[in-house]
């Protein structure tokens, strides 16, 4: 009861400062702030997968672009049909709806991919995953129904603060508690020891799967947001760099841990525009050549990450 | 009917490149069930050593034979010793670490060469300069012509699988690194060392990537940093298609992979090239995961 309170005030505070911020929205800060809110459900997501359930998938960016072009391709459409329903309150229920289907087509895709996963292991189920990303981007580029290489434009701008930060909310709160249920036990089992837990009687299939489905899902919410912001979509966007931002900010944090996840993807969505000013002078890249030189420094001195499978908040506080 | 053989000519030359990659890969993994994702990036490099070897050399003003084998020495002797830095910095502290951080280490030297490439290296693309040109222009019968250079690349490489082939298989070293993949554990208590035998396997392997780089810039002469990515993806690709571990095995499945890419290209759609090595991948591992020359292996609990 007391905890279930905790999230609902979170919840509540989250909308309060959306009206306090709402004026600044297309300042610099404000974008900072609403990148690092679609980062945390992106590398919470992950985390479920890569992080509690042991399965390295190097895909998330091709689930993201799915979950971003189907809800980004209903709004867009809706909105070129009937302009009228953007400008009332049922905007936002629609675009809720959109973001859920976005969702449920990433998940339905994460569980094409969790199939295979059944009978891969480690580097081969990373490589497999990668190049279902690249496979995604590659018909993303060749479907002229959602632009092709010049991306999908003219999508609304639903996405604002309130609308990001009730989906970090939701995210961290749904795989919180998965990781805490008997299901998301049965996910740390398969992580630590595969032919034990299904000695054991965990059905290592479903618990894969689910894993994947469920990471997919947000996702795929997490693309709809990142679409509805930028108003434009390419294929592009979802390269295997995108991927890889995403999985640093899980080995960062450490996988298996929640808050590490959300310490991290702020952490890093910082560092990347800390680093802008020296990019511009240089004109170079920096930033992955710093974050590939962590994740093998990481590798070498810490492995289990920042926070370890440790959380930032007691268990009770927040079970 | 000429058009289907001119596609099957750029197949096979296409093919034996991704061959000498796939090699490094099918070495490496034999030995320690790695993926060595930086393998691609040491085959960018080794396209770089090439170039500016020949640069330094004056090679680019007069082309000849002797030319381009010294300058493929070079490289291959370059990739070597990167070869040999990448697994002494980054592998061997983590033999005993959990598969997966070694993965994610591995991703990192990826992108770190990647990366640190285009800095060092710049990031726009550069002109690998024709070190030989084979006399005569392009050689066949009627429409079909066959471009010299893609024979002697065909050659070379070839020639480059012969000589590993004998190295596994006929000398002292070869039976080191077949009885360490075999078990680490037995080979260093029968004598082995093992660490100077993986250490060596890294240098086999990534020498070919060499040679590799320096035969991609003649063919195709615009190199850049991420040039090695694609290339090593696919030919990851065909080493499992080949059955992962296996010599002869890499060398069937990049022929194979070329192949496909080739026609694909020729009959299809060439967007749709570059994702067909990742849907052939994912085929051969739902239906045949040890490959078509592998041997699957039970596992013990």
């Amino acid at each position: 009861m007391k905890s279930s309170a905790g999230w609902l005030a979170a919840l509540a505070a989250c909308w309060v400062m959306h009206f306090f911020v709402q004026d600044y929205s297309r300042s610099y800060y404000f974008l900072i702030f609403l990148y690092a809110g679609i980062n945390i459900v992106l590398a919470v997501s992950l985390n479920l997968v890569n992080g509690v359930t042991g399965q390295f998938s190097m895909g998330h960016a091709g689930f993201m672009s799915i979950g971003g072009y189907v809800s980004c391709y209903l709004i867009t459409q809706l909105f070129q049909r009937s302009p009228a329903l953007f400008e009332g309150p049922l905007s936002m229920p629609i675009f809720a709806g959109a973001l859920v289907l976005g969702g449920i087509a990433a998940a339905i895709a994460g569980y094409l991919v969790g199939l295979p996963s059944l009978r891969l292991k480690g580097d081969y189920l990373a490589i497999v995953t990668l190049g279902f990303g690249e496979i995604i981007r590659v018909i993303l580029l060749n479907v002229d129904a959602v632009g092709g290489a010049r991306g999908l434009g003219g999508i609304p701008n639903l996405t604002s603060f309130g609308v990001v930060y009730t989906c970090v909310i939701v995210t961290v709160f749904c795989v919180w508690r998965i990781i805490r249920s008997a299901q998301g036990r049965a996910l740390l089992a398969v992580r630590e020891d595969e032919i034990a837990a299904s000695a054991m009687g965990v059905n290592t299939t479903r618990s894969k799967v689910s894993a994947f489905v469920i990471g997919a899902f947000f996702a795929g919410i997490a693309g709809g947001l990142f679409g509805s912001w930028l108003t434009v979509l390419t294929p592009q966007t979802f390269d295997f760099n995108k991927s890889f931002e995403i999985i640093i900010m899980v080995v960062l944090g450490g996988m298996g841990s929640v808050s590490g996840s959300i310490v991290a993807a702020i952490f890093l969505t910082i560092i990347r525009e800390a680093l802008r000013p020296l990019q511009d002078i240089t004109k170079l890249d920096f930033r992955m050549i710093i974050y590939s030189l962590m994740l093998i420094v990481l590798m070498l001195t810490k492995p289990r990450g920042l926070f370890g499978s440790r959380e930032l908040v007691k268990e009770k506080e927040l079970a | 009917m000429t058009e289907f053989v001119q596609h099957i000519v750029n197949g096979i030359s296409l093919g034996s490149i991704y061959a000498l990659i796939a090699l490094g890969y099918t070495l490496v993994f034999g030995i320690l069930q790695l993926i060595n994702f930086a393998h691609g990036d040491v085959f960018m490099l080794g396209a770089f050593i090439g170039l500016y070897s020949s640069k330094f050399f004056g090679f680019d003003q007069n082309p000849s034979l002797g030319a381009l084998v010294l300058i493929m020495g070079i490289s291959m002797i370059g990739c070597a010793a990167i070869g040999y830095c990448i697994e002494r910095l980054a592998y061997r502290p983590l033999r005993r670490a959990p598969r997966i951080n070694v993965l994610i280490t591995a991703v990192g030297v990826s992108l770190f060469l990647e990366f640190a490439g285009q800095l060092f290296l710049g990031a726009d693309p550069k002109f690998f300069p024709q070190i030989y040109q084979p006399a005569g222009g392009d050689m066949g019968a009627g429409a079909l012509k066959v471009n010299p250079l893609q024979v002697m690349v065909l050659v070379i490489s070839l020639a480059l699988m012969t000589a590993l082939q004998y190295v596994v298989f006929k000398t002292r070293l070869g039976r080191a690194m077949r009885a360490v993949s075999f078990n680490h554990e037995y080979a260093s208590l029968m004598g082995i060392p093992t660490d100077r035998v993986i250490s060596y396997t890294f240098m086999l392997g990534s020498a070919l990537a060499g040679a590799a780089g320096v035969l991609v810039g003649l063919i195709y002469p615009k190199i850049e940093p991420l040039m090695g990515v694609l290339p090593g993806l696919k030919a990851f690709v065909a080493a499992v298609l080949g059955g992962i571990g296996n010599v002869t095995g890499a060398v069937v499945g990049a022929i194979t992979l070329g192949l496909a890419e080739s026609l694909v290209v020729g009959y299809w759609a060439p967007t749709y090239r570059d994702a067909l090595a990742f849907a052939v991948l994912i085929v051969i591992l739902l239906i045949k995961p040890a490959g078509l020359f592998g041997t699957g292996r039970t596992e013990k609990v």
